[in-house]
């Protein structure tokens, strides 16, 4: 049997079905609630059934428009720098404070997408940050936290 | 009547008033560009300042705003596929595409024309049906809400193609899915959060949005940078900018604009069904409706496709006017942000407003409607100019996408986590879209799903269990109907193909 991707990710959704109705059946519900209609577990349990009845006739029925991805002209590479270098953003945002890390963050993405004029990337990341922050914060007054401006006196 | 709209008119048109539309249309667009600041959050930053003016140039400022941020939202769906607030999802089907197309100028133009007309024609079923739709709206009861929320999922019928039917269900039962994770909304019992505090409130609509739409879009565009099939077609800044729409365009407009505004007008006159419902029914009923020729072109840029949720969800925010004046129920989150200010004005809207103080009504009605022609007077010109956003590179662009993605959910939560569950949603859905699993169904199941199990909750409390409340009343029997008309005739087309 030919075997394609899409069955694959209809075979993990089915998995993922099965565990969600486990868990469904394991939400713990009020004495009062159990034989009620209708409890917190009622919607989840029919979600979870619906997921094994799709993805189970997805697995089941044959599939005439198969997706063929040429995985060989794919960028998994910069694809995954830019997704670790997001992670680290949203790893040290809290922390550092979000002018600093979100500027960096910019400029660290337009170097490994292949930008090498400096000034731009700088003017499109620090000054922008700053201009962005002022809109959001000074004008609209949505608070941003930022251990960093604090503490060199920029932000009360 | 024609008094009260007389007497709306002249408090609306006032020098003062005009200017103040005018600046609320401005922040209320920029304000709206922004992912994470909606409509909703547009007019709350706004109250404290309507404060400080009379009630009527207060709500003339609001309505300014309001106007200004649904079209501020239409503009980042179309242009980054970063629709903020969920009305302006349906948008980006067509809209984003067409941009791609280099025709961004022109998408532009489509919505602000038929977001115009969406909200000229219900304002004109709001002058003649506002006080008898209200008792209509009152005659919806919870099984025929669960039964619009059927509905309106199978209208993901519209969104696969090709035999793709049954992705798209599985991507229905995926949002549904993430929409139940959190704290049930009336026991308070935590589901699915596996004794994480963040997830204890559920997983938020912009972050699923920004997830699957914005992040995933600009990690599909570095995944395909080399793939000769998606090269970018290169496009000059004047045809990017360009707003011109041709006759056959303005034709397909003419058509699609009077049926998305009736169905948008009817969905949100009911409570709690708003502008989302509306925009993905009657982006679902044009696909249906539409030549096969025209089908083939919805979500790769088709003119109706973007015409019809644009028409719809402006008729429906003038629609959720109509319970909220009249019963004071406010049928959204904006409408109920909006009822706040006017009893903070000492307006208090119901049944005896339109009677005893129908000067009171027109006002904000003809406001409404001022505030939307001058929105699109102040906007049409400054489209070539917005549209050009498109022509930053690529390797400026993403990362800017990424940060308003980040920004967005970071301004709203302030916790790491929630960016790690973004990060993680974008990665999975973008394996899922390079194999051609439909988003769309996802965000529509996700939006509707709290909804949907509180409506199934009520009607089966109500029945004792039994599944009955289906066909007890003629209204959930006569939209079920609908749905399983809809469903054999999509079956029926497919094996028509096959043969």
């Amino acid at each position: 049997m030919n075997i394609n991707t899409t069955k694959i990710i209809s075979l993990l959704f089915f998995i993922f079905s099965v565990f969600y109705l486990y868990t469904a059946y394991q939400i713990q519900v009020f004495a009062f609630d159990e034989n009620a209609p209708f409890n917190a577990r009622t919607f989840p349990i029919y979600l979870g059934y619906a997921g094994l009845f799709f993805s189970g006739l997805k697995l089941i029925l044959p599939d005439p428009n198969t997706i063929k991805v040429e995985h060989k002209s794919l960028e998994y590479k910069k694809t995954g720098i830019l997704i670790l270098i997001a992670i680290v953003y949203g790893a040290t945002i809290l922390k550092v404070g979000y002018f600093l890390t979100t500027s960096l963050f910019l400029f660290a993405s337009y170097y490994f997408l292949g930008e090498r004029r400096w000034i731009l990337m700088f003017l499109l990341s620090f000054p922008f940050v700053a201009a962005f922050m002022y809109l959001l914060h000074g004008i609209l007054d949505i608070y941003l936290r930022d251990p960093f401006l604090q503490s060199i006196g920029v932000m009360g | 009547m024609i008094e009260g709209i007389l007497i709306g008119l002249t408090t609306a048109l006032t020098f003062q008033n005009i200017l103040m539309v005018m600046v609320g249309c401005f922040f209320g667009t920029i304000i709206g560009m922004l992912p994470g600041l909606g409509p909703m959050t547009a007019i709350a930053l706004m109250i404290p300042i309507t404060y400080g003016f009379d009630p009527a140039t207060g709500l003339i400022l609001m309505a300014g705003v309001y106007y200004g941020a649904v079209f501020g939202g239409s503009t980042s769906s179309i242009l980054l596929n970063a629709p903020g607030v969920p009305g302006t999802v349906a948008t980006s089907f067509d809209g984003y595409p067409m941009a791609q197309q280099g025709k961004a100028g022109k998408a532009l133009a489509i919505a602000a024309w038929s977001s115009f007309a969406g909200g000229t024609l219900s304002a004109i079923y709001l002058l003649f049906m506002a006080p008898s739709l209200s008792k209509v709206s009152l005659s919806f009861r919870s099984p025929d809400y669960f039964a619009l929320m059927i509905l309106g999922l199978t209208a993901i019928a519209a969104f696969s193609s090709k035999g793709q039917f049954l992705k798209a269900m599985m991507m229905v039962v995926l949002g549904l899915m993430l929409a139940s994770v959190g704290q049930d909304s009336l026991s308070d019992i935590t589901r699915f959060t596996f004794n994480n505090m963040n997830l204890t409130d559920g997983i938020s609509f912009v972050l699923v949005v920004m997830a699957t739409f914005a992040m995933s879009e600009a990690l599909t565009i570095i995944l395909k940078r080399n793939d000769p099939t998606s090269a970018a077609k290169q496009v000059s800044l004047t045809e990017l900018g360009s707003i011109k729409i041709n006759k056959e365009e303005r034709i397909k407009m003419y058509k699609t604009i009077p049926r998305s505004s009736v169905i948008g007008f009817l969905i949100g006159v009911l409570p709690g069904a708003g502008a989302t419902i509306a925009s993905f029914l009657a982006y679902g009923m044009e696909r249906n409706v539409v030549s096969d020729e025209e089908k083939e072109k919805f979500g790769k840029g088709s003119v109706n496709g973007l015409s019809a949720p644009e028409t719809a969800n402006n008729a429906a925010c003038s629609g959720s006017f109509v319970p909220m004046l009249t019963l004071g129920i406010p049928g959204s989150g904006t409408t109920a942000v909006m009822l706040g200010a006017l009893l903070g004005f000492g307006v208090q809207p119901g049944p005896r407003l339109y009677m005893t103080n129908p000067e009171i009504f027109w006002s904000i009605i003809m406001s409404m409607y001022i505030g939307m022609v001058i929105l699109l007077i102040l906007n049409l010109p400054l489209i070539p100019y917005i549209a050009r956003i498109l022509a930053v590179p690529k390797n400026y662009l993403i990362p800017l996408i990424l940060f308003f993605s980040v920004t967005g959910i970071y301004v709203m939560s302030f916790n790491n986590f929630d960016i790690y569950l973004m990060i993680g949603i974008a990665v999975v859905a973008t394996f899922l879209r390079l194999y051609d699993f439909p988003m769309p169904p996802l965000i529509l199941a996700f939006v509707l799903g709290g909804l949907m199990e509180e409506n199934l909750r009520r009607s089966l409390l109500l029945s004792n269990g039994s599944w009955e409340f289906l066909w007890d009343r003629t209204l959930t029997a006569f939209i079920l109907a609908i749905t399983i008309l809809i469903v054999v005739w999509h079956i029926y087309k497919t094996f028509k193909k096959k043969n």
